[in-house]
């Protein structure tokens, strides 16, 4: 290995691990993001696990990937398409299907099937969501202003805050009735929250799915609501909650970023797992990696999650106590399993009709919210759900690239499965016998899934952070819950992407605003970064 | 017409689909409500000729229609809307409007009064919910029967004569507002004398089965009175020279804005007149009585532009070109010979005579012509002929 020191090494190649390195790279700097593996992508990830199918095996679907960054970054040039899909439906016990289409016309007379009601209230719904995402869209790209500082810098990140929740209209910002209506949205559950739009118990439960995935709350917890608002406020092409998928599955965003890293002058250093943060008084100047190597940089940044950069990284003799507690307390529980399928054959359902675009977009099964909560109830006793929330998506029958001709690659989210099984712990045995249960629900569902499956990986929340690094497998680096959100993400006091280490910085999902292939974490820490040294943020994120 | 639900038929069509299809030469459909409504037929300025000449047929099947049945129906619609409707009698129509709690307009529409138990709304937006909620408390029934009526706007000078031939008893003296039961080439229908166009016309109402034998009806003295089919184009143009204002279009339904500072007061739409603060408690009557003691800041008002190219879309300036407002609907009037709009000013020219400037972008062969024109404030009732108001109507 080359003894280069760097400007800035990246511990962690996750998709925000590199929209940091590729900023930085673009500003001049000589950057470094060092990979466990021997491929990049962190949870954003293409992998070939199977002979000629491609998996997305943890991440599926795009789009919270700012379009600021796919455009600084210029991912296109690199190979990264965005293509959107139509629909998404719920598929019921009693024969019959739910589905949401992207015309708006055909959305209205679906919903109208179960409520004339609901299907006029899901516009109010929407426009309210849209209202909601038009907020925080802006507070996505700032950097969280610290409420208990008098520097100008947070004082005017404050008063930016303010003017959005002003009950001034001429700012374009939020009457009286819309800061009441955020307030209670960020902390509400999400039952609740729909309970005020709708009656029938299919349409609420088809759009509390987006409240529960990837989190261990139900939706009956109070918090919940922000979870459907964080899966909403993605967009493709200027269509706010639209979803698409990434052509080549996720692992294209960041092939593209590792290329457009690379164009800039950075370095990926691959399969070298970093065991150590090294700190002398208090400032980190370099990593040891597993094979005892180090590597030297002016300033590190971290895209591991909180807990696994300073319970595992770092050494404790570093840390103040209370930063050290706090992140010990930091809620990252494992929740969601996932299932990654390679099918012989398009799977034929029960209740959806071949052709139909809700067909091609996510798929779920579910019949109602207290269905759901049930879930939770299991995974709060230590057992994976009985009758799991599913999301499912069959990528290959948009993407051409994904499976072979006639073949079909599918991808299965499941919520709830729990980290610690109270039963005695997760063995191979059990893994199996959770993949097998999952299969046989969406058997149920459909003419032919049984005879159709290829081959099948299983992952429960242990794999997910045996391969990616997640704790306890939580897929967003932390619960989104009010408690750990904007200036108290991930701890309070050090919301800005620093710690308590000189020269250490976060850029990953634990970190404001969250997770999701976002980018946002990733490009705020950069130019908080640059802000340091007093390096120009060129970016249309700005 | 099959609208059973299907993802390969997103839209529906109406029961004169049959015939809007056949007339529909340039194929070019017009989103309504979920329905397929022609934008152009054949020609928009013929179309829009025959409502000013002769007589026009528009497919408003797709309008919302809402059942109000019980013993409280008026005294709910009384709170509902912003104008006094206790003293509606059998037959009568009015126009209303609707606001929220903080007297924002959701939407406009008409009533129309069967009897004291039954009433009936008609508007452009789905009101089912809003109605439905306003309900409670009121020994009313609300039910969405706006698939069960079939709906033809036939407007133009003609249009009674018309009826007349086809031995619509009596209907000359059916007097604007009102509306009755009438035979119609063997069919029952209801007939009212209303309408968007602002000339003499009617709106016909009848069972979606007898819709093609109705709609032909209309056509049957075309050798001698040529009735055309009009689509949305030509509604558009007599609607702005009638000074109609739309949801969506001229104001965002309050029901429906994104930006809470896009939402209207009546008295900024210069809808004051349909609101009597003297009434019963109405919803949003509390801020309305407080927005009515304040200055407007903005107001909605007819504009006479100079030349004649359309303001569609201009931003309107004062004389020291600060920004005052902006254009929601311009056109060339074909009766006016005047290039007329709708536009938003500011409180220093609301006053009919003030002026104010209009800037203009107008194509012309792949460049823009960038034009500055003066503009009279006037009142928003461009086109308003004797014929619309005559009892008995011409026949």
């Amino acid at each position: 290995m080359p003894k280069t020191k760097y400007d800035v090494a990246i511990v962690g190649g996750g998709h925000n691990g590199l929209t940091t390195a590729c900023y930085l790279a673009k500003a001049g700097l000589k950057v470094a993001v060092i990979e466990r593996h021997s491929y990049v992508g962190g949870a954003a990830v293409s992998r070939e696990l199977h002979p000629g199918w491609t998996y997305s095996n943890c991440s599926y679907v795009c789009s919270l990937l700012r379009p600021e960054i796919f455009r600084d970054l210029e991912l296109s040039k690199y190979g990264l398409q965005i293509i959107p899909y139509e629909g998404s439906a719920s598929m019921l016990d009693d024969g019959r299907f739910y589905a949401h289409y992207s015309d708006h016309d055909l959305n209205y007379r679906s919903i109208a099937q179960f409520s004339k009601k609901d299907a006029e209230a899901y516009e109010r719904f929407g426009k309210d969501v849209m209202r909601q995402c038009k907020i925080i869209k802006p507070l996505l790209k700032m950097t969280p202003p610290d409420p208990t500082s008098f520097r100008p810098k947070d004082i005017m990140g404050l008063l930016e805050f303010a003017k959005y929740f002003a009950a001034k209209d001429e700012l374009g910002g939020l009457g009286e009735k819309e800061i009441y209506d955020t307030i209670r949205f960020w902390t509400m559950s999400v039952r609740d929250y729909l309970e005020e739009y709708f009656e029938s118990d299919v349409v609420k439960a088809h759009l509390a799915g987006s409240a529960i995935i990837g989190t261990a709350l139900g939706p009956y917890s109070p918090g919940s609501a922000y979870v459907l608002l964080h899966h909403y406020m993605g967009e493709v092409d200027g269509t706010v909650g639209a979803w698409g998928y990434s052509r080549g599955g996720m692992g294209s965003i960041t092939k593209a970023m590792a290329a457009s890293l690379k164009a800039n002058g950075g370095d990926i250093i691959a399969g070298s797992p970093v065991t150590k943060i090294l700190i002398k008084n208090n400032r980190s100047h370099g990593v040891v990696l597993e094979n005892g190597d180090e590597i030297f940089a002016d300033k590190l940044v971290s895209n591991l999650d909180v807990k696994r950069t300073f319970l595992k990284v770092v050494e404790k003799k570093e840390l103040p106590d209370d930063f050290y507690n706090a992140v010990k307390n930091f809620k990252i529980r494992g929740s969601s399993g996932k299932l990654n399928i390679a099918l012989d054959d398009l799977p034929i359902w029960k209740s959806i009709p071949e052709g139909d675009p809700a067909g091609t977009g996510d798929l779920h099964i579910t019949q109602s919210i207290e269905e759901m909560e049930g879930a939770y109830d299991d995974w709060k006793d230590g057992r994976w759900s009985k009758f799991p929330y599913v999301d499912m998506c069959i990528p290959s029958i948009n993407d051409p690239t994904m499976a072979p001709q006639g073949k079909h690659y599918m991808s299965v989210f499941v919520q709830y499965v729990p980290y610690n099984l109270t039963d005695g712990g997760w063995t191979e045995e059990k893994r199996l016998e959770f993949g097998k249960h999952v299969m046989s629900r969406i058997g149920s569902y459909s003419e032919n899934f049984n005879d159709i499956i290829n081959h099948a990986e299983i992952r429960t929340p242990k794999e997910l952070e045996k391969e990616v690094g997640l704790t306890e497998g939580n897929i967003f680096q932390g619960e989104l819950t009010m408690d750990q959100l904007m200036f108290n993400r991930p701890i309070p006091g050090y919301a800005q992407y620093k710690t308590p280490i000189k020269n250490l910085y976060m850029c990953g999902s634990s970190t404001h605003p969250g997770g999701g292939v976002m980018g946002a974490p990733g490009a705020n820490a950069a130019r908080e970064i640059l802000i340091d040294l007093k390096k120009q943020f060129n970016s249309h994120y700005i | 017409m099959d609208n059973s639900f299907s993802f390969t038929k997103p839209l529906l069509e109406t029961p004169f689909h049959e015939r809007t299809y056949e007339a529909c030469y340039n194929n070019d459909w017009y989103r309504w409500a979920g329905y397929k409504i022609a934008r152009e037929y054949s020609n928009t300025e013929l179309e829009y000729t025959a409502m000013r000449n002769t007589a026009g047929v528009l497919d408003i099947t797709p309008m919302h229609k809402y059942d109000i049945k019980g013993a409280d129906a008026i005294r709910f619609v009384d709170k509902l809307v912003t104008r006094n409707v206790t003293e509606i009698k059998s037959g009568q129509v009015m126009y209303i409007i609707w606001c929220n709690e903080d007297g924002n307009v959701i939407d406009d529409g008409t009533v129309f009064c069967f009897d004291s138990n039954h009433l009936r709304i008609f508007c452009a937006e789905r009101n089912l919910n809003w109605f439905s909620d306003t309900a409670i408390g009121f020994d009313v029934e609300v039910e969405d029967v706006s698939d069960t009526i079939a709906a033809l706007a036939f407007q133009g000078p003609l249009s009674c004569k018309i009826l007349n031939l086809l031995n619509v008893k009596n209907i000359e003296n059916l007097k604007p507002f009102y509306f009755d039961d009438f035979d119609l080439n063997g069919c029952k229908v209801t007939i009212s004398r209303t309408g968007f166009s602002g000339d003499l016309g009617y709106e016909i109402w009848c069972k979606n089965e007898d819709a093609i034998s109705v709609w032909d009806s209309l056509f049957k003295f075309n050798r001698d009175y040529k009735v055309l089919p009009a689509g949305m184009n030509a509604l558009e143009m007599v609607r702005v020279e009638a000074g109609f204002i739309q949801p969506n279009a001229d104001f965002m339904s309050a029901e429906q804005a994104l930006r809470p500072n896009r939402m209207r007061n009546p008295f900024e739409l210069g809808m004051g007149w349909l609101v009597d603060l003297n009434k019963n408690y109405f919803t949003g009557k509390k801020n309305l009585v407080d927005l009515k003691k304040k200055t407007l800041t903005k107001k909605l008002v007819g504009l006479d532009i100079q030349g004649d190219k359309p303001a569609i879309g201009s931003v309107l300036y004062d004389k020291n070109k600060k920004e005052i407002g902006i254009v929601t609907a311009g056109m060339w009037s074909p009766s006016l010979k005047s290039n007329i709009a709708f536009g938003y000013v500011d409180k220093d020219h609301m006053k009919i005579g003030s002026k104010v400037f209009a800037e203009i972008y107008h194509p012309e062969e792949l460049e823009y012509k960038k034009i500055w024109a003066e503009c009279s404030v006037v009142k928003k009732q461009f086109f308003n002929p004797p014929r619309r108001h005559k009892v008995p109507a011409e026949i």
